[in-house]
């Protein structure tokens, strides 16, 4: 807010070629790195047998593009992820609804969670292995166990955050707890929720992944691993590309949602508080 | 001491071009304080900006005794009108009021002693270790002062200082600005859209036109040098010089640089600014 | 009164945790079950397995390689975060770079390494810092965006320009959003110090766990396991302890904005 300032519009707005720039830019860097990743390995100062050129590592993807085998492990990863992510999100809302909406609860679950919580996943990978062998199970307990406590966190955040006067004013109106949690709790917590379902995502690949990578659990980690033991060092390099545009893609839907839901959050808090 | 010539100002937008400051050319004396006033939006920010050497204007110069000011001159020092957001939240208030003497390199004892008296006069002896967060808005603008004035600048520029602290606290400010500036004889240029503000503090108002800017009046505040609250706004010349810049600031309402024949009369019934209401007993 | 209060608090702060492991405890003291030994049993080998001797020859590596690796990333992230994030034109061209290499999941990263840097003690820090510097470089390059315009021609007025401005203002403004880059790296690196030792090592913990799964020594695997986790407890704790002190008045500040 700045009275006084200038006219509409006539902030010190970036001119208009610079900011249509900025994608072009972006595509510049990218290309930029393509090119040095095709270079450095002709240069010698890199070996091409632990940096191939970006042309091979392109001719590999592409190649494995046209086999049945990638898109399985493919698919498997997607399945693992897919199916923890869910896990979690439900397993974290129901709690963290149910812790955060008594008192009582909350206060004598508080310590656990901040013990449990740091805990590593990976701590349980013998205890995976163990249990479920190479299965699909092992990611599963893998993945839920990190990304469960991504959700129930930014969960019980959000019911903190419920305004105590739109709380009282739910009371005074004699709303239920139902009705309380149904119309002033959920709105409140919902955009945390949605950032703890992001974070949960980005969590949730990256151990999915892992349990392939160490487990042997079938999926893109587990191709990468024996790609890189038998020497296929394209393949090793454009398998880490698929994972990473896979992380990427998950990032962007991720906070598309978030920001919907953020959105849509802030003109039903505007109604509910004046 | 500050003199500003044929200032003009024009932002590159992305579809236009908006000239905010048309052709502005004043000068204030050594020691002076002088109130610019404006209607809203008139471009007095942007002007500030020019002055204070943190924005090139498009045209024109402005001159500090003699020399252009090309960037942010040692001898000036600013106060914004977003109080918070121009402290620094990780410092404590005496951090914040000693962080520009740290250039000057005055030593320890020195240093210690400017901020132990900025302090004492904006009436902030027993805060040195408050947060500026933990204070009121009237307080965090107190800071503001104090780090001016412990800077010892030549030139004091003020942003709309008082345009986001409530009436009261505003009136003791106002007060403050005064005090300060016959204390430590500083050259003191006021940025304001309140009108009884404007006649209150300065010697002179220089009132605006609406953007696109240029100067309408350069008006010599003849009231006497002991001003009060309750005295000075309750004497009929007060009402007179206020009645006259009120008049003025509706025309220039209606006139900018683009309107050069005089405009019509103001609108019967247009509403009275607030400001005018404030000072009612 | 007092006592009363302090008495609650540490029945609310110990009661489920001690609960918990009591029901640990009586679920599994008959165990039969292989895999899932007693309680006891877990405890009694933790004693045995992680003497002073076996805590010197197999956590200490582990965490100077994750210390080393850490501050690396630290150093390198805040460093390149408050270059890129002044300068529009490179922040432009490398955003997209960076988010590619902030999206593939850091222990993928650990078979590309193992290329360059075979299977020592660089190839587990290089793989530390390769997952850490992310997080805390975009991070970085964001709070160096956010610094409040205000608060720079403040600075530009009262000519604090140069180092003193990238101390005073700059770092100081964006430390909350450094610190939760760095918040996040300090899991990644947890779980990248762990992966390292599980696919090529030959000491650290992640190493042990995996000889005590293999060769079926199950109560010193658990007894890992556990150690492992309070590892993990104690480095948030710690992390904790220090952003309390760094962003004092962060926190100060925001339940400021919340109460008004």
């Amino acid at each position: 807010m700045t009275p006084g300032a200038v006219t509409p519009g006539a902030a010190p707005a970036r001119r208009l070629p610079e900011r249509a720039l900025a994608p072009l830019r972006g595509l510049a860097g990218l290309a930029g790195l393509v090119a040095v990743l095709e270079v450095l390995p002709h240069t010698g100062l890199v070996s091409a047998g632990y940096l191939p050129p970006a042309s091979e590592t392109v001719r590999a993807l592409w190649h494995l593009l046209a086999e049945q085998t990638f898109w399985t492990a493919l698919g498997d990863t997607l399945t693992g992820w897919g199916l923890g992510l869910a896990v979690s999100v439900v397993a974290g809302v129901a709690a963290g609804l149910v812790i955060g909406s008594v008192p009582v609860l909350r206060a004598v679950t508080a310590s656990t969670i901040e013990f449990l919580r740091p805990i590593p996943s990976v701590a349980l990978i013998p205890v995976a292995v163990l249990l479920y062998g190479a299965d699909l199970r092992s990611k599963l307990l893998l993945v839920v166990y990190a990304a469960f406590w991504q959700v129930i966190v930014q969960v019980l955040a959000g019911i903190q955050d419920v305004d105590p006067v739109a709380d009282d004013t739910a009371r005074s109106y004699h709303l239920g707890t139902w009705g309380r949690l149904r119309h002033v709790m959920w709105p409140t917590a919902l955009p945390y929720v949605m950032t703890g379902v992001r974070l949960a995502a980005t969590v949730a690949l990256i151990l999915a992944v892992t349990a392939e990578l160490v487990i042997g659990a079938p999926g893109l980690g587990q191709e990468i691993a024996v790609a890189q033991s038998s020497g296929a060092v394209p393949q090793v390099y454009a398998l880490v590309l698929v994972t990473g545009l896979l992380g990427v893609a998950v990032n962007l839907v991720a906070r598309a949602v978030e920001r919907r839901a953020l959105h849509w959050h802030q003109s039903v808090r505007t109604e509910v508080t004046g | 001491m500050l003199d500003v010539r044929n200032l003009r100002k024009i932002y590159t937008g992305r579809n236009r071009n908006v000239e905010a400051l048309r052709n502005l050319t004043f000068h204030i004396g050594a020691g002076e304080l002088v109130c610019l006033v404006g209607p809203s939006g008139c471009g007095k920010t942007t002007l500030l900006k020019c002055m204070a050497g943190l924005l090139v204007p498009t045209d024109g110069e402005v001159l500090l005794d003699g020399r252009p000011v090309d960037g942010p001159p040692p001898g000036m020092a600013v106060v914004f009108q977003e109080y918070g957001r121009s402290l620094f939240a990780w410092m404590n208030v005496r951090d914040n009021v000693a962080l520009p003497l740290r250039r000057k390199k005055l030593g320890k004892a020195r240093t210690r002693e400017l901020v132990d008296h900025a302090l004492d006069v904006v009436g902030l002896a027993d805060a040195h270790q408050a947060y500026p967060w933990q204070l009121s808005g009237g307080m965090q603008q107190r800071v503001a002062i104090a780090r001016a004035v412990a800077f010892e600048p030549k030139v004091l520029l003020m942003d709309e200082p008082f345009a986001a602290v409530d009436a009261q606290t505003r009136a003791e400010l106002e007060d403050l600005i005064r005090q300060l500036w016959r204390e430590l004889g500083v050259t003191v240029l006021f940025v304001t859209h309140d009108i009884d503000e404007a006649v209150y503090l300065g010697q002179r108002t220089v009132i605006l036109s609406k953007s696109p800017t240029v100067v309408r009046e350069d008006l010599a505040i003849d009231l006497p040098d002991e001003r009060d609250q309750l005295h000075t706004r309750s004497s009929p010349r007060f009402a007179e010089l206020r009645a006259h810049v009120y008049e003025q600031i509706q025309l220039a309402k209606h006139h900018s640089g683009d309107t050069d024949t005089e405009p019509v009369d103001r609108t019967p019934g247009s509403a009275p600014a607030p400001a005018l209401q404030k000072t009612q007993p | 009164m007092s006592v009363r209060t302090v008495l609650r608090r540490a029945l609310l702060l110990l009661g489920l945790p001690a609960a918990l492991l009591a029901v640990w405890w009586y679920a599994t003291a008959g165990s039969t079950d292989f895999y899932v030994p007693p309680l006891s049993a877990i405890l009694e080998a933790f004693g045995k397995v992680w003497t002073a001797d076996r805590l010197l020859s197999d956590v200490v590596p582990s965490l100077l390689r994750l210390a080393a690796g850490y501050l690396l990333a630290v150093a390198a992230g805040v460093g390149l975060g408050l270059v890129i994030g002044t300068r529009r034109v490179v922040r432009e061209f490398l955003e997209p770079v960076l988010e590619l290499f902030r999206a593939i999941p850091p222990p993928v990263l650990v078979p590309v390494i193992m290329l360059f840097a075979g299977i020592g003690d660089t190839m587990k820090v290089l793989v530390i810092v390769s997952g850490c510097v992310w997080p805390i470089l975009l991070n970085t390059v964001e709070g160096v965006r956010a610094v409040d315009e205000v608060l720079d021609d403040t600075c530009r007025s009262y000519g604090i320009t140069g180092t003193a401005r990238l101390r005073h203002l700059v770092l100081r403004a964006a430390s909350p959003q450094i610190v939760t880059g760095m918040r996040q790296a300090l899991s990644i690196g947890i779980i990248l110090m762990v992966i390292s030792e599980m696919f090529a090592a030959s000491n650290g913990l992640g190493f042990t766990i995996v000889q005590f799964q293999r060769s079926f020594a199950i109560p010193e695997m658990w007894s890992g396991v556990l150690l492992l986790g309070t590892l993990g407890f104690l480095l948030s704790l710690l992390f904790r302890f220090a952003e309390n002190r760094v962003l004092a008045w962060y926190h100060g500040l925001r339940r400021d904005r919340r109460t008004p």
